[in-house]
């Protein structure tokens, strides 16, 4: 094993660099960047799977380069940026992380929901400037109780309404069908979850068909006293129509884990007191990342060694 | 608010409306929100020293023998001197969400009953604490920051943070906003364990009677109690210590119930590895170590400043008030413990 390629797409994480190194010829692509056809014409045909997460996956130009390709295993739960329809043509196995990288991103959910509603970041930044010793902060606004709608009501989706029911928040919930077992109110349109809701958080997979999925009938259906709260892709949300929204205070407030153009959000809402804003942490805790690691490294064992895959997708 | 006509109608019903007295500091003023000002104002007559002209003393003494009831607005201090001239007092109706600036012992010697607000507000302060601590975790604050600082296209990465799953919570004290903690954090699938100054007998989570020993056995502590000459300082050093390098500690009670000179040190030595604190020794005064640091969360006493917190206060005391004058039990006495 110590003999195959494997080829990592971008800076992941250390340790899973390091785990691979050890059992596999590692191959970083980004050491190659400068000269990208010699890079092909010398390793092309030995590489053999392909390691890739939500910044550079394996879409079809690089799947196409590499004739040998068997696997993919992505360090992410998302599949977006993996072209899996070319995979299965291939015969391509791929793998992700699911439900290891649950609990984190459905806690970052709540707390950006607590982080704009109660203006903790603001706060701090109040306190630390000095401002406090001059007056008071003025109200927030409570979170308990608000009316929460999720949109996708699939592992994380059902963990951030979990959480939510704990605050006394009632859940509804928008996806392709509605699911069995659940008490939650489903809404087969997403503008009527959106005006049935006060706090509207996107937990779905991005596809074609979620696309900008959060839009301006949505937006302005949420309204001045809605709130948006975004772990899943940037691309679910129309960023102009959100940002235009908020300047003009059609919608009362973001926190944004994710968005379209990483890692440049739109720099208007910056000066902005109801968004919080971070770089795409969803899952960034030292114990996840482990677990997301092992996990990738389980999967590509497992697939050399001619055993089950731990966490197929195809 | 108040036109002449409305000021008329007032003195003429107020004669047969119970007295109640507002102590207010004068900087403070009673949260107004109709419709339960109005529904506050229908039912009492209101008097308040330093809306009169009169001398404060001279109107106090005035007016001493009508007055069996007071409204103290937030943190204004009710002392035994004070108790004193108000020789007919049977109720001090509380407003925040603490009770260490009332006197209650001489209270409870003058056999007057005391109501708090706590339930008023134990969901926001709950909410707020579990706020500070998934910030100070996930590094919300502090991300929030470098994002808006244009770090993150340089940087491309940013420090990881500590997953909240399966974290021991130790909760010191487990009235009203301890209890609501306990359950928003049993949803994240954190185990539960508490200190208070009695152990709780219908309560499934394990008990220690030492905050040192709740500590040595938790990953995070959260301050829910009330500060009183027990619980002063009740943080200190050695509870530091023992909670750990990677301990959090979260502040929604009274800055005085941590030893802060020694936290401060803890945080800067990292014997402790972060904080999320609302409330201070010396508000609105913050150490200014802490203004630096990223794995600290600061908030300015904000724990209860919403609406919906001020419409249940509202709601409360007039309540209280309404049960205190028809002779009915109170809605939210502090017991005698």
């Amino acid at each position: 094993m110590n003999n195959t390629c494997v080829l990592v797409t971008c800076p992941m994480f250390t340790y899973l660099e390091q785990e691979l190194e050890t059992r596999f010829n590692l191959i970083k692509l980004w050491d190659h960047s400068s000269s990208k056809a010699e890079f092909f014409n010398n390793y092309s045909s030995s590489i053999k799977a392909v390691v890739g997460n939500t910044k550079v996956g394996a879409d079809a130009k690089l799947i196409d380069s590499l004739p040998n390709l068997e696997i993919v295993a992505s360090y992410s739960v998302g599949l977006d940026k993996i072209d899996l329809d070319k995979c299965k043509q291939r015969g391509i196995k791929v793998t992700n992380t699911p439900d290891v990288l649950t609990d984190d991103v459905a806690d970052l959910a709540i707390g950006l929901a607590l982080a704009v509603l109660r203006k903790v970041c603001v706060c701090d930044q109040f306190v630390r400037s000095g401002n406090w010793i001059s007056g008071d902060f003025g109200l927030a606004t409570k979170f308990s109780g608000k009316s929460v709608g999720i949109v996708g009501l699939g592992r994380i989706g059902s963990a951030i309404a979990k959480r939510a029911e704990a605050f006394q928040c009632p859940i509804s919930y928008h996806s392709r069908s509605k699911k069995p077992n659940t008490n939650y109110k489903y809404y087969s349109n997403i503008v009527d979850l959106a005006a049935n809701c006060e706090i509207l958080v996107v937990a779905c997979a991005l596809t074609e068909e979620t696309h900008h999925i959060v839009n301006r009938k949505v937006i302005d259906a949420l309204g001045p006293k809605g709130f948006l709260i975004n772990i899943a892709r940037g691309a679910h949300v129309d960023e102009p129509e959100l940002v235009s929204a908020l300047l003009e205070g059609r919608l009362g407030g973001a926190g944004l884990d994710v968005f379209e153009n990483e890692p440049e959000p739109p720099e208007q809402l910056f000066a902005l007191d109801n968004v919080v804003l971070v770089p795409h942490v969803g899952s960034d805790t030292g114990e996840t990342s482990k677990a997301m690691a092992d996990l990738v490294i389980s999967n590509l064992e497992a697939h050399f060694k001619g055993k089950p895959l731990l966490t197929p997708v195809i | 608010m108040a036109t002449k006509e409305t000021d008329n109608q007032q003195q003429r019903s107020s004669q047969e409306l119970p007295v109640v007295l507002v102590n207010r500091l004068p900087s403070f003023r009673l949260p107004s929100k109709p419709p339960f000002e109005d529904d506050l104002l229908s039912h009492f007559h209101l008097l308040d020293p330093h809306d009169s002209p009169e001398p404060y003393d001279s109107f106090l003494s005035r007016h001493a023998s009508s007055i069996r009831a007071l409204i103290t607005v937030g943190t204004t201090p009710v002392t035994a001197e004070f108790l004193n001239l108000l020789p007919c007092l049977g109720l001090v109706v509380g407003t925040s969400a603490g009770l260490d600036h009332i006197d209650l012992p001489a209270c409870r010697s003058r056999g007057i009953a005391v109501t708090n607000a706590s339930s008023a507000f134990s969901e926001d302060v709950a909410d707020c604490a579990v706020g500070l601590l998934i910030d100070v975790l996930r590094r919300i604050s502090s991300a929030d920051r470098f994002v808006r600082g244009r770090m993150w296209p340089a940087k491309k990465e940013y420090p990881l943070g500590f997953k909240l799953r399966g974290k021991r919570v130790g909760i010191v004290g487990l009235g009203s906003i301890g209890s609501e903690v306990a359950t928003r954090l049993s949803a994240f699938d954190c185990s539960i364990a508490y200190s208070s100054r009695k152990k709780k007998p219908s309560v499934p989570f394990p008990f220690y009677a030492n905050v040192g020993d709740l500590a040595s056995n938790s990953d995070v502590l959260i301050l829910c109690c009330a500060l009183t000459e027990e619980t002063t300082h009740i943080v200190n050093k050695d509870v530091m210590i023992a909670l750990g390098k990677q301990g959090v500690i979260i502040n929604v009670g009274r800055g005085y119930l941590i030893d802060e000179k020694e936290l401060v040190q803890c945080l800067l030595r990292g014997e402790i590895g972060g904080a999320g604190l609302d409330v201070f020794e010396n508000e609105p005064n913050v150490p200014k170590e802490l203004l630096g640091l990223d794995n600290v969360v600061l908030s300015p006493h904000r724990a209860v400043m919403t609406p919906e917190s001020f419409e249940a206060l509202l709601q409360l005391t007039v309540a209280n008030l309404k049960a205190f004058f028809s002779n009915k039990p109170l809605l939210s006495v502090v017991s005698n413990e």
